[in-house]
C-alpha cells in the first residue's frame, strides 16, 4: 500500500528481460523485455492475439517463461503460482475482475483475505474498511452490503483495483480495464490508474486502446504477433505515432484498398481510412527505443 | 429523441440519490428465505382451515418430526447447492450408512458404536469420492452423483441380500450399546403432553450451525464464492477444490447422522429405502431460496422448505385426501416456490 521503491534507487519493481514463451510447438512470445518501477505506468499495447494475455500470465505467476529472466526488485524469481506472485506484491486485476456478482461488495473485497476475530469474521471492521478504502478511490457506496453485481462496470473495476492496493500490492497488472467500459467510466478508471501511480505503485496497463494508454503511460511496449514492435519512453513518441503503430500502418492501407473494390459505401470508408493513414504519418515511423 | 424528452415517467437513473434507503419490507423480501416464509404461512393457514386434526399440538408434532428427517439433510444440501453443486446420491447414502452400521455390528457382533463409527467413515468417504471426482474431472456433479446414486442403490440391495438373505438389515436392538446409541440418535421427550423427538432439536441446532458458518465465518464466504464464481474465487486464493470436497463430505456427515437416527428409531433398515429422498432435499433447498446455479441461498430457507414439505405431507393425510395426490402437490409447490422466488428476487433487485 505504501511502496516507495522507485526509479530513484534504480531498481525496477518488475523487470522482464528477453522473455520468450512456447506452448509446445506454438511460440506465444519472443524476446520481450518490460520494466516498471514504483510510481510508473508501463502500457502494453497490442491487438488481439498479440501475446498480451501470455505476458500477463507470466507476470502474474500463472506461467513461467520458457527463456529469459524475470526479476522482482532486482532479484530473479520463478513463480509456481499466482499466490507466490501476490506475496511479492504483484497483484493482477483480470478482465473478469475476479469478483462474485451475487456476493456483497464487502465480502468480495475481503474474499480470500478475510479478517478474523477468533473463529468468526470481524464483519464490522471489514465493512468499515471496505467503505473507507472505496471512498479513498472516490467511490461513495451507499451500502457495501449490496451485491457487487449491481455496481456499474467502472465501479466494479475500481473495487477490484482498490482491493489489490489495500492488500499490499506494489505492482498492479491491469488486464484491459477499460475494454468493456463507456467513455466516462473509462475516464474514471484512468483516473484511478493515475492515483495508484501517485501512491507509488507500479502499474502495468494492458490495453488495445492507444487513446487510453497515452495520457497515463510513462512507457509503452507494443506487441504484434508475439513480438515487440517497439518499446518507448513517453518523450520518444507522440499519441498519433502510437496510434499509427498500433493500427499497423501497412495493414490499414491494405484494408483501404480492399474496401475500395467493394462498392460505393465501402469506398467512402476507404477514403476516410486513407486520410487517417496519411494523417498518422505512417511511413516515417519513430525509431525503436529500449 | 423527442420521445424521451416528453416522457416524464421515465426519469434518468439518479446515481447520486442513493441516500434513500430501501424500505424495511423490501429489505426483508430481499432475503433468500422470504418466499419460503410466505409460503409456509400460506400453507399452514390453508391446512389449519381445511384439516381439523392439523390444529392440535400432537399432530403438529408429527409434522415437525416428518420435517426433521428431511430438514437434517436439506441443511447440508443447501450449503452444497450454494457452493454450486448437487448431490443426487444423498437419499440412498442415508440408507447405505444405516445399513453399514447395522450389518457391521451384527455380523461381527461388536458394540453398535463400532458400527456407528465405521458407518461415519463410510459416509465421509462417499462424500469425499463424490467431491473428488467432481473437482478433479470438472464433470457436473449432477452426473457424477447420479452415477454414485445408482451404484449405492445397487450396493444397498445386493450386499444386504448377500449378507442376510433378506431385504432388510437384522434387528440390532439386542446388541451391546444399542440403548445408549438410541439415546443419542433417536430419543424423544414429552412437553405438555406432546411427544417430541430429539431429531427436531438436532435439526434446529444443525441449521443454526450452518447459518452461523454461512454468514459469520470465512468458510461461509468461501462457500458463497465457489458457487457464485469458482474462477474468481480461485483467482483470489480461495481453495475451491477443498471447499467443494468439504461440502460433499458435510452431506456425507449428515447422511450418516440421519441414517443413525432412522436405524436406532426402527432397529432395522430396509435396503431399498431412501430412493427419491434426494429430490425432497433439493426441493426443500430450492423452495427455501437456493439458486440452482449456486452462490445464493440460506440454510434457514432450506429448513423452512423442509417444513413446507412436511406440512403438505401430513396435511393431506389430516385433510382426509387421497395420498396419491401428494406428489402432485409437491410438484405444484416446487413450481410455485420457484415462480415466487424469481418474482421476489426480481422485485428486490429492481428496488435495490
Amino acid at each position: 500500500m505504501t511502496s516507495t521503491v522507485d526509479t530513484q534507487t534504480g531498481v525496477s519493481l518488475v523487470k522482464l528481460t528477453n522473455v520468450s514463451k512456447h506452448y509446445g510447438s506454438i511460440i506465444a512470445l519472443t524476446d520481450i523485455s518490460l520494466e516498471v518501477g514504483g510510481g510508473e505506468v508501463t502500457c502494453v499495447l497490442g491487438d488481439n492475439g498479440a501475446g498480451k494475455s501470455t505476458l500477463i500470465k507470466i507476470i502474474a505467476g500463472l506461467h513461467q517463461p520458457s527463456t529469459g529472466t524475470y526479476e522482482v526488485e532486482g532479484t530473479p524469481v520463478s513463480f509456481d503460482s499466482p499466490r507466490e506472485a501476490l506475496e511479492r506484491g504483484i497483484a493482477t486485476v483480470y478482465q473478469d475482475l475476479a469478483v462474485v456478482p451475487l456476493m456483497p461488495v464487502w465480502r468480495n473485497f475481503f474474499l480470500g483475505n478475510e479478517v478474523k476475530k477468533g473463529p468468526l469474521m470481524n464483519i464490522p471492521f471489514m465493512k468499515k474498511t471496505c467503505k473507507a478504502e472505496l471512498l479513498r478511490m472516490g467511490i461513495d457506496l451507499r451500502d457495501v452490503d449490496q451485491p457487487i453485481g449491481t455496481l456499474s462496470g467502472g465501479e466494479r473495476q475500481c473495487v477490484a483495483i482498490s482491493r489489490a492496493v489495500y492488500f499490499g500490492a506494489k505492482v498492479l497488472i491491469l488486464d484491459e480495464p477499460t475494454a468493456a467500459l463507456g467513455v466516462k467510466q473509462s475516464g474514471v478508471v484512468l483516473k484511478y490508474i493515475l492515483q495508484a501511480r501517485e501512491r507509488g505503485l507500479g502499474v502495468v496497463f494492458i490495453t488495445h486502446n492507444p487513446h487510453h494508454a497515452y495520457p497515463v503511460g510513462d512507457r509503452f511496449l507494443l506487441l504484434n504477433r508475439g513480438r515487440s514492435i517497439g518499446n518507448f519512453e513517453k518523450s520518444q513518441i507522440t499519441r498519433d505515432e502510437l496510434t499509427g503503430l498500433m493500427a499497423g500502418g501497412s495493414e490499414l492501407e491494405a484494408l483501404s484498398h480492399e474496401l475500395e473494390g467493394a462498392g460505393a459505401a465501402a469506398a467512402e470508408a476507404a477514403h476516410e481510412l486513407e486520410a487517417d493513414v496519411s494523417e498518422l504519418g505512417i511511413g516515417h515511423q519513430p525509431t525503436s527505443g529500449s | 429523441m423527442s420521445e424521451t424528452l416528453t416522457s416524464p415517467k421515465a426519469p434518468p437513473p439518479m446515481m447520486d440519490e442513493r441516500v434513500r434507503g430501501r424500505s424495511t419490507v423490501a429489505r426483508l423480501l430481499a432475503r433468500p428465505e422470504a418466499g419460503a416464509i410466505a409460503g409456509a404461512i400460506v400453507i399452514y393457514v390453508f391446512f389449519f382451515i381445511i384439516a381439523p386434526p392439523f390444529r392440535n399440538a400432537a399432530s403438529f408434532s408429527t409434522v415437525l418430526y416428518v420435517t426433521s428427517t428431511y430438514g437434517l439433510m436439506a441443511t447440508p444440501i443447501a450449503l452444497l447447492m450454494i457452493g454450486g453443486e448437487f448431490d443426487l446420491s444423498a437419499g440412498v447414502a442415508v440408507t447405505s450408512s444405516a445399513l453399514c452400521a447395522s450389518l457391521f455390528s451384527f455380523e461381527f457382533t461388536t458394540n453398535v458404536w463400532v458400527g456407528v463409527l465405521v458407518a461415519l467413515a463410510l459416509s465421509l468417504l462417499i462424500g469425499f469420492i463424490n467431491g473428488w471426482i467432481v473437482v478433479r474431472t470438472g464433470i457436473p456433479s449432477f452426473l457424477v452423483t447420479l452415477g454414485t446414486f445408482f451404484m449405492l442403490q445397487g450396493l444397498n440391495l445386493a450386499l444386504t441380500n448377500t449378507i442376510t438373505n433378506a431385504v432388510a438389515s437384522p434387528d440390532i436392538s439386542t446388541l451391546q450399546g444399542f440403548s445408549s446409541a438410541k439415546d443419542v440418535f433417536a430419543a424423544s421427550f414429552t412437553i405438555g403432553g406432546v411427544n417430541i423427538r430429539t431429531s427436531v432439536l438436532y435439526r434446529i441446532v444443525f441449521c443454526a450451525i450452518a447459518t452461523w458458518i454461512l454468514l459469520r465465518t470465512r468458510m461461509g464466504n468461501w462457500i458463497f464464492s465457489v458457487g457464485g464464481s469458482a474462477p474468481s474465487a480461485r483467482a483470489v486464493g480461495v481453495p475451491v477444490a477443498k471447499v467443494k470436497i468439504g461440502l460433499f463430505m458435510a452431506v456425507g456427515f449428515m447422511a450418516w447422522f440421519t441414517g443413525m437416527h432412522t436405524l436406532f428409531l426402527f432397529n432395522t433398515i430396509q435396503s431399498g429405502q431412501g430412493v427419491g429422498n434426494e429430490f425432497v432435499y433439493i426441493i426443500a433447498a430450492v423452495v427455501g431460496g437456493c439458486l440452482l446455479t449456486g452462490g445464493y441461498g440460506s440454510a434457514v430457507g432450506a429448513a423452512i422448505g423442509a417444513l413446507i414439505f412436511g406440512m403438505v405431507n401430513q396435511g393431506i393425510v389430516y385433510a382426509g385426501w387421497n395420498p396419491d395426490w401428494f406428489t402432485f402437490f409437491v410438484g405444484a409447490l416446487l413450481l410455485g416456490a420457484i415462480l415466487l422466488n424469481t418474482y421476489i428476487r426480481r422485485r428486490a433487485e429492481a428496488s435495490a
